[in-house]
């Protein structure tokens, strides 16, 4: 594991808006049965928070939960503990219908870190990311331009963003030109 | 630029975070249907002016399958709600009523 | 002459001069100029040459509807054709130059063609070019290409960027004029987000100008406070420099934002291209005054009333010293009362209405003008420059009655609401007879996602063309578009407005009303594209009835203004030539955008490395770092060979594909689909979704499978392994990770949502690299860890286990006929997976491979290739994989489309291996010819390539290809046409070509 590589190994971009590549985060799709009490508590074992509702994610530190679709979860671990979480999952849900699988090597997490970072989000995102829409604890799922993104607050001016492996350049290029053009000064006023 | 309703997920989705996917309510024959049964399956299409049901993918958001009811005229959304039903929900019909009254689609009035 | 007046000028800072060029030559201007008052300031008044004839053109109007002022700007990387001047913000150091003329903008010789414009009638494209038909080519064509298009494309990649921005509001006004303030702060006052776009840089629009009273104070007043309060909610965003271009489907609207183009020395995007989503919309766009069509009216020095006016008062430039006002409403008079209190000389008004009457007639008999009631004008005089008006009876054929000397014409032929932006999703209109004007028709609006009206126009927008009007229409337009957008504070009362009073308009769509055909073939009605109202009276005469026949077969409102001076007028007269009223004649369909915007606000971050996503596998640094030759793949960019020094790209395949038959070969796989699908009815899912049967396949190992569309044609194929008594993992092809893991979705979730299997799509978790060739097990012992002997791990079997210091899953699965063993390991561990490989690998000669070695060796075993023997017409059946269709099963999909008659019948081409008796290359594609002719007089065909290759191993071409009865003609010799026209002998083969027992892969 020591060989272990991130997309783009923790690259940054700085400025006002700073792009910032997280590295390695553990991830495991969950796809079960949302109600179900079992799955529930093994969340709350596996990442310390609560399953989030529908359109939310609760993620601290390097943990948390997504809410991905109304059967599928995204558990967040660090990365070095997935196959402790997935061997936990495995071993909580026997003989229930469900899937996990680890998707941590799938995915880049980068952050857009800044005093204008809903505008460079809401410059690629085709998503109302206004203060009374959009907010720590919300989580979207849609596009950046022209690749499939994720994306929730840490806060005000934090926002973490997962994509596909394969178009963390893209996906990159795009949020450090977007922070590199500048303000807009749209939600700066309110 | 169509705004639907994912009822799977709660998102206003943009036309850009959709995928359509034709009519709604088809019956699959599969083996053993006549070939007048798998023509109408494969092949006959509703091009109304007017009600259609229609088939969306939320396929940048939730991944989940939804249909739509819709005006093509005037693109109108009557309503939208989950894939896994083999008619359109009463509340969907009466939706429709108030806006269009006397529509009629296939089988469905 | 044009020039600057002393002590004028509102939206001028005459403390800061700007220096510029005009096709070279050295002029100054003011901070808050346009580039046309900056021009006009400077005498500059031929700006311009018309499309057809190349006339010389002066500037008309004074904003977005400028037909003329169109001029290349900038150099090299910033250089751009087609600008429009009257909305080009003056900067220092700005470097323009005329278009459309040669050699020069004051001696062109295309104006030639004015002499020949008795040859160059309406629909003359048509007419000219079409005989004598060879003439096309040699003739016609060279000469239109040569003529065609304004301005010059630029040659060099754009220096600026530009970017989108997406918003969500309540209410989105359009237009900042004294209509679309008031309606912003109806609007914000009740709590609505709202969004308000003027594409000018100034607020207030024509009031600032006219100066109307708003609540008792001057419309200065009123505008700064009204603007002073919307600067003060915070959920009001107030944009200048924006223009709102197009209204869509659901409330989706787009505005231009020019961000730097009045100060190229700012950073930051040029343009910015909002993409706004707003429950309401207010169109404030205000209203386009409208030209008069009399004789000699594209004369430079002929302009828009109005227009007059605004040089005058926003930029204090004098068009000319003496004006000849010309007018058929009350509204033009004001130009006269202006300039005659600037100290101008206003020899006549020539008014073609019989007996004008009210207070603006008033004041300017009171100021000792001439108004001639009754008067139109024969012609204008003058050929570079207007020099004088010959003026008639409106209501004669045109004899002249008197000539006066003047520089200048302000003509004024009525007002026409910009009703584009209501228009552009659907929203109908009205004629209004009284104000001889189209306006929105209330009863039919754009209609939005809840089939709710969702665009209100407001102010002259509207119709509305009086102040006291306009001002309460935008307020209650906004107070109501804030209602429905779920927003009712309470919040002030409507602004009150105050203006003279104004006598009735009277149409005027010729001038004089019996104009000559001599008068009408100088009447211009579009001054751009050199249509004049005798062209739309021939358009009529030869049929062209409807207006959107007529706009095109006259090219009237196609140029760059999209007819904003001249639809109306022109329409008019078309339905006069009709006979028919001008409502059921109609207009043109308005699109968007209201005026050009550039293609790099629209390409916004999309362009250089960030045009599309390209995909990139943990290892393409590598393969890039050691000479890879990629070819697109979907997104991906995969290497079709690695090329080393000295090598084409052909000795480099060549090189590979040797390399692996007979050492060792590596090729990353890692784009290859790789789906999990798991729950306790997924083996019963599989066995639907492929045709041969999954359910069965025990645990451990590896089977082949097809899938096909509910169609029956072929849609993809792969290795699917069991991973556990629930758990299967599909590879796909490449192209088909994401297609079909949506297709796998679609049928679980719309047609048999209760079974319980779930689908992950784990493609990216893994790097994949397939180990081909004698050596592969060499290369895999050395690096130590699991057992991969033929015993421990057969062919078609898998395994989980270490590779040196990876955790690996191995699959003994080949797509090569050689000794091969796909390894997954984890995405982030795949460089370094690589880079053990290759070092390792090195005693063993061990290469990277691309997907044409990939290819070469697939063909050479008679593997078929999605998407290449493949094209979504063809079956299992065609490609002899009948025995890949389960007999057992009672249904998968395309089980039963297989038995319908086409699909059964014996005539279907079908694969075998092709062999050309030369040992040449087939071409790709190629078809093979048969006896005799269809009924199109085509020959027959037998057959096609679908594969083709060179095989180093065999050192001739081979291919693939599907042939009629192709499986019982093995040895037959047929014809492939080639693509120099000759045609090359082929035998009919077995498509197996390189060890037909398949002993290399199974050791």
């Amino acid at each position: 594991m020591s060989n272990a590589v991130s997309a783009l190994q923790a690259r940054v971009a700085p400025g006002e808006v700073t792009i910032r590549e997280g590295g390695l985060r553990g991830m495991i799709i969950l796809r079960g049965d949302l109600a179900s009490k079992k799955l529930r508590n093994l969340c709350k074992t596996v990442t310390g928070v609560a399953v989030p509702a529908q359109g939310q994610a609760d993620v601290t530190g390097d943990e948390g939960l997504c809410w991905m679709s109304p059967d599928e979860l995204l558990v967040l671990v660090p990365y070095a503990e997935v196959g402790e979480a997935l061997a936990a999952i495995d071993k909580a849900l026997d003989g229930e219908h469900y899937l996990a699988e680890n998707v941590s090597d799938a995915r880049a997490l980068i952050h857009v870190e800044g005093a204008f970072a809903r505008e460079v989000m809401a410059k690629l995102a085709p998503v109302d990311l206004h203060p009374d829409s959009f907010n720590p604890g919300d989580f979207r799922r849609t596009r950046l331009a022209q690749a499939a993104a994720a994306f929730w607050m840490r806060d005000e001016d934090t926002f973490e963003v997962i994509c596909f492996r394969s178009v963390a350049e893209y996906v990159f290029g795009l949020l450090a030109q977007s922070a590199k053009e500048g303000p807009v000064g749209y939600f700066a006023k309110t | 630029m169509l705004t639907l309703h994912c009822p799977c997920c709660g998102v206003d989705a943009d036309e850009t975070d959709l995928h359509a996917g034709g009519e709604a309510h088809l019956k699959r024959h599969g083996p053993g249907s006549s070939d007048e049964q798998f023509e109408e399956y494969l092949f006959m299409r509703e091009n109304p002016k007017g009600v259609h049901f229609e088939r969306w993918r939320h396929a940048y958001g939730c991944g989940k399958w939804f249909l739509a009811a819709r005006c093509t005229s005037t693109l109108e959304v009557f309503g939208t709600y989950p894939a896994q039903t083999l008619e359109p929900p009463q509340d969907i019909k009466d939706a429709i009523s108030a806006k269009r009254p006397g529509w009629v689609w296939r089988e469905f009035s | 002459m044009s020039t600057r007046l002393a002590g004028q000028g509102k939206l001028i800072n005459r403390t800061k001069a700007l220096d510029f060029t005009f096709n070279g030559k050295q002029l100054r201007g003011y901070e808050g100029d346009t580039l046309a008052s900056a021009l006009l300031a400077n005498d500059q008044m031929l700006v311009g040459r018309s499309f057809k004839y190349h006339r010389p053109r002066g500037v008309v109007a004074s904003g977005a509807e400028e037909p003329n002022g169109l001029v290349n700007m900038g150099q090299g990387a910033t250089f751009e054709p087609n600008q429009r001047i009257t909305t080009t913000p003056l900067f220092a150091g700005l470097k323009a130059t005329s278009q459309n003329h040669w050699p020069s903008l004051e001696f062109d010789v295309g104006a030639i063609n004015k002499h020949l414009s008795r040859f160059l009638p309406a629909g003359f494209y048509y007419k000219m070019f079409m005989h004598p038909r060879p003439f096309w080519k040699h003739v016609y064509e060279p000469f239109i290409r040569q003529s065609a298009g304004l301005g010059k494309a630029p040659k060099d990649r754009d220096a600026d960027t530009y970017e989108h921005f997406n918003i969500h509001v309540d209410v989105l006004v359009v237009g900042g004029g004294i209509a679309g303030l008031a309606a912003a702060v109806a609007a914000g006052e009740r709590g609505a987000r709202v969004l308000l776009l003027e594409q000018t840089a100034h607020l207030g629009g024509r009031a600032v100008v006219d100066g109307p009273e708003i609540d008792g104070k001057p419309a200065d007043d009123w505008i700064k406070s009204a603007v002073e309060a919307l600067e003060n909610m915070p959920n009001v965003e107030l944009r200048l420099r924006a223009m709102g271009a197009g209204v869509y489907d659901h409330g989706y609207a787009l505005a231009y934002e020019r961000l730097t183009d009045h100060a190229p020395e700012m950073d930051g995007p040029r343009h910015r291209l909002w993409r706004i989503r707003a429950k309401q919309i207010v169109t404030a766009t205000g209203a386009i005054e409208r030209p008069l069509s009399f004789a000699g009216n594209d004369i430079p020095g002929v302009l828009l009333a109005a227009a007059v006016r605004d040089y005058a008062v926003n930029f204090g430039v004098s068009i000319g010293d003496r004006t000849v006002v010309v007018t058929n409403n009350d509204d033009a008079y004001r130009t006269a009362l202006t300039l005659k209190n600037a100290g101008l000389d206003v020899p006549a008004i020539i008014d073609a209405r019989p007996d004008p009457e009210g207070p603006l007639i008033d004041d300017a008999r009171g100021l000792g003008i001439r108004v001639e009631a009754g008067k139109g004008i024969a012609k204008v005089k003058g050929g570079k420059r207007v020099t004088g008006v010959a003026i008639c009876a409106q209501a004669g054929e045109g004899a002249v009655l008197e000539e006066i000397a003047c520089d200048c014409v302000a003509m004024s032929g009525g007002w026409s609401p910009v009703v584009h932006l209501w228009s552009h999703c659907g929203g109908k209109l009205m004629w209004d007879a009284d104000q001889a004007m189209f306006r929105p028709d209330p009863e039919r609006p754009p209609t939005g996602a809840q089939g709710e009206a969702n665009v209100i126009t407001a102010g002259t927008a509207n119709g509305h063309l009086f102040t006291a009007e306009a001002v309460g229409d935008g307020w209650a337009a906004g107070r109501a578009a804030a209602k429905v957008a779920g927003h009712a504070k309470r919040g002030g009362q409507a602004p009150l407005g105050a203006d003279a009073e104004e006598g009735p308009i009277a149409p005027v769509w010729l001038m004089p009303q019996g104009a000559s055909q001599a008068l009408r073939s100088k009447s211009w009605l579009d001054f751009q594209n050199d249509v004049k109202v005798s062209d739309v009276q021939l358009a009529a005469q030869e049929g062209f009835e409807s207006v959107e026949h007529a706009k095109r077969y006259t090219t009237l409102g196609m140029a760059t203004d999209q007819g904003k001076l001249s639809n109306i007028n022109g329409l008019a007269i078309l339905s006069k030539s009709l006979d028919a009223d001008i409502p059921d004649v109609g207009t043109t369909t308005f699109r968007p955008p209201y005026t050009p915007i550039s293609l790099g606000a629209i390409a916004g971050d999309a362009r250089g490395p960030l045009f599309q996503p390209v995909r990139q596998t943990p290892m393409s640094e590598w393969h890039n770092d050691n000479g890879a030759d990629n070819e697109p793949v979907g997104q991906w960019r995969r290497p079709y060979a690695y090329i080393r020094d000295g090598e084409t790209v052909h000795d480099a395949v060549n090189r590979e594909v040797k390399n692996t038959r007979e050492n060792l070969g590596l090729l990353d796989a890692s784009t290859l689909g790789k789906l999990i699908v798991k729950g306790p009815d997924a083996g019963k899912f599989l066995d639907m979704m492929y045709t041969n049967m999954m359910s069965t396949l025990p645990v451990g190992k590896c089977r082949y499978g097809l899938m096909c569309s509910e169609n029956g044609f072929l849609i993809d194929d792969g290795v699917v392994v069991r991973m556990a008594e629930d758990t299967w993992l599909c590879h796909t092809t490449t192209g088909g990770a994401e297609s079909i893991h949506a297709h796998m979705e679609d049928w679980l979730q719309c047609e048999w949502w209760d079974w319980k299997v779930y689908v992950a799509n784990v493609t990216e978790q893994y790097a994949q690299i397939a180990v081909v060739g004698p050596n592969a097990r060499k290369v895999l012992q050395k690096l130590g860890g699991m057992d991969v002997s033929a015993e421990a791990l057969p062919f078609m079997q898998w395994a989980d286990g270490k590779i040196g210091e990876f955790d690996a899953r191995v699959f003994r699965i080949s797509f090569s006929g050689e000794l091969s063993y796909e390894i997954a390991v984890p995405a982030a561990q795949g460089r370094a997976f690589w880079d053990a490989l290759m070092a390792a690998g090195e005693e063993f000669g061990i290469m990277p491979y691309g997907t044409e070695c990939l290819h070469i060796l697939r063909a050479e075993k008679g593997f078929i290739m999605i998407g290449d023997e493949t094209d979504g017409t063809v079956i299992p059946q065609d490609l002899n994989l009948g025995w890949a269709l389960s007999k057992k099963k009672e249904d998968y999909l395309g089980k039963r489309a297989h038995t319908r008659s086409h699909m059964a019948d014996p005539n279907r081409w079908k694969l075998v291996g092709l062999e050309t008796l030369d040992g040449s290359v087939l071409p790709d594609g190629a078809y093979a010819i048969a006896d005799g002719t269809n009924e199109n007089g085509q020959r027959n065909t037998q057959g096609r390539v679908t594969s083709t290759y060179y095989s180093a191993n065999l050192g001739r071409g081979i291919a693939m290809g599907l042939v009629h009865n192709g499986p019982e003609r093995m040895g037959d010799v047929i014809s492939f046409n080639k693509v120099d026209g000759g045609t090359v002998e082929t035998k009919i083969v077995d498509p197996v070509f390189y060890d037909k027992e398949g002993e290399k892969q199974n050791v």
